[in-house]
């Protein structure tokens, strides 16, 4: 069980609820794997409120539901539903509680998760709000360094690309510093990370900034990389010179340390090289096939275990 | 002699005493006591004190402060206390004090959270160190300063 009912932050799952909700994630990993079925949610409704599309979240949570037995319900396109009308977020997940028993939501304003989660009995997890939390994404990240390496303490972690606005970035940063690691933030200079969240970290684990990938390149265990996104540079020159210095290539690879793994929340653009998909180090398609034993083991045990 | 007896005694009111030095402007603004009251407002800036160095009193003719008034002055003022006074006497004093939930009486600087939106709700704020002031956003997370406090009130 977890306590807090609600997946809003990370800061909602205790430490000891995250090793359960990762022994349990081992154990759907296995059953998806032999193939067994599962059928401990039959009966049971998943409603999935997104206020703004992601196919692959959504898809991810649904099929996570489905393969435990459950079903699901929701909308991902605001024109269609009510809201579009001027209806309230407090009134709509109202609505939703009486149709499921556990609801997910993705909305553009920062906070929507925990108003959604006020106003409900249901158990409410958090799919992303805004530039804030992305907890499912995070406990994803934070399982696949501890699946890889065994455990999270001990590994020196390279935080790559756009630290600015990269939400995903922002919750994993929070959440390693639960931990006993090393964290070096690799961005260019328009692209660092906002004070205020190194101001949460800076005191608790070691952090380093910089604008050169090269020097973290033999040490690091683990390569964060994430989007730099088009849509942010006017001048699209800058772009490309940026994503140039910043994208992971086959070459690159080759001054990592071979147990290093290279990780990547995943729609990827430019910023790792397909050249590098055959290599022993990238880890991204297997970080992306995790999400769903994850939320498996995540909406079983806000939901009450697995009898 | 006490330094305060510099401003005049006002027969029925309230004195706010102890407001840190320079920060009585705020209070002011707080109560909404701009160039057009019709009430006797005295001010004493940067009068020498025993415990704050200097400090600020200030004293409102015929004006009793509401709870959320009060609320609003310890977040400015956290160690100001305050005098009611009837007919030139003391009837009551206290201290302001800052609880740990700050509700309803500033608004999130994160233009991008749901609090500052037309959802039923008020905004609230936990206090997470009272020096330096620190308020985070139970809503968003946001850690407001205290010069983003201050501007927002
Ligand atoms: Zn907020």
């Amino acid at each position: 069980m977890i306590k807090s009912r609600c997946i809003v932050s990370i800061d909602d799952v205790s430490d000891s609820e995250m090793n359960e909700i990762f022994d349990l994630t081992d154990r759907m990993n296995e059953s998806l794997e032999s193939g067994k079925s599962i059928t401990t949610m039959k009966g049971k409704i998943l409603a999935t409120l997104f206020y703004e599309p992601s196919t692959r979240t959504r898809l991810s949570f649904e099929s996570a539901m489905q393969r435990l037995g459950g079903s699901t319900l929701g909308f991902s396109d605001v024109k269609s539903s009510s809201v579009s009308k001027g209806e309230t977020l407090a009134d709509t997940v109202r609505m939703a509680e009486s149709y499921s028993d556990i609801i997910v939501i993705r909305h553009p304003l920062e906070g929507s998760a925990r108003l959604a989660s006020r106003f409900t009995a249901k158990p409410v997890i958090n799919a992303g709000d805004g530039s804030g939390q992305h907890p499912t994404q995070t406990l994803l990240d934070l399982y696949t360094m501890k699946k890889e390496f065994g455990k999270i303490d001990g590994l020196k972690i390279a935080l790559i690309g756009d630290l600015k606005y990269g939400r995903t970035v922002h919750s994993l940063l929070l959440a390693l510093s639960r931990f006993k690691v090393q964290v070096t933030l690799v961005s260019p200079p328009s692209l660092r990370i906002p004070q205020h969240i190194i101001s949460k970290v800076k005191d608790i684990i070691k952090i380093e900034e910089t604008d050169v990938i090269s020097h973290v390149l033999p040490e690091a265990d683990v390569f964060y990389a994430t989007r730099i996104q088009k849509e942010r540079f006017t001048d699209q020159n800058e772009y490309q010179s940026l994503i140039g210095s910043y994208s992971i290539d086959s070459e690159l690879v080759s001054q990592m340390k071979e147990t290093a793994i290279i990780m990547h929340p995943l729609p990827r653009v430019d910023e790792i090289n397909p050249s590098v998909d055959a290599l022993p180090q990238a880890r991204y398609f297997k970080q992306a096939y995790y999400g769903v034993p994850l939320r498996m083991a995540l909406i079983t045990l806000l939901l009450g275990g697995e009898n | 002699m006490d330094q305060t007896l510099k401003i005049s005694k006002i027969k029925d009111g309230t004195v706010i005493d102890h407001i840190p030095g320079g920060k009585s402007l705020k209070v002011l603004s707080i109560l909404n006591i701009t160039g057009h009251v019709n009430y006797t407002v005295s001010l004493g800036m940067f009068v020498q004190s025993k415990t704050l160095g200097f400090k600020d009193v200030v004293k409102i003719e015929s004006r009793f402060l509401e709870r959320d008034e009060l609320d609003r002055i310890a977040l400015v003022a956290p160690e100001a206390s305050i005098s009611k006074i009837r007919n030139y006497e003391i009837v009551e004093k206290f201290q302001v004090s800052l609880t740990d939930r700050v509700t309803d009486i500033i608004k999130c600087s994160n233009q991008n959270c749901i609090s500052n939106t037309k959802e039923p709700i008020r905004p609230e704020f936990i206090v997470k160190t009272r020096k330096p002031l620190i308020l985070t956003c139970i809503y968003c997370d946001r850690e407001m300063f205290e010069g983003e406090i201050l501007s927002n009130l």
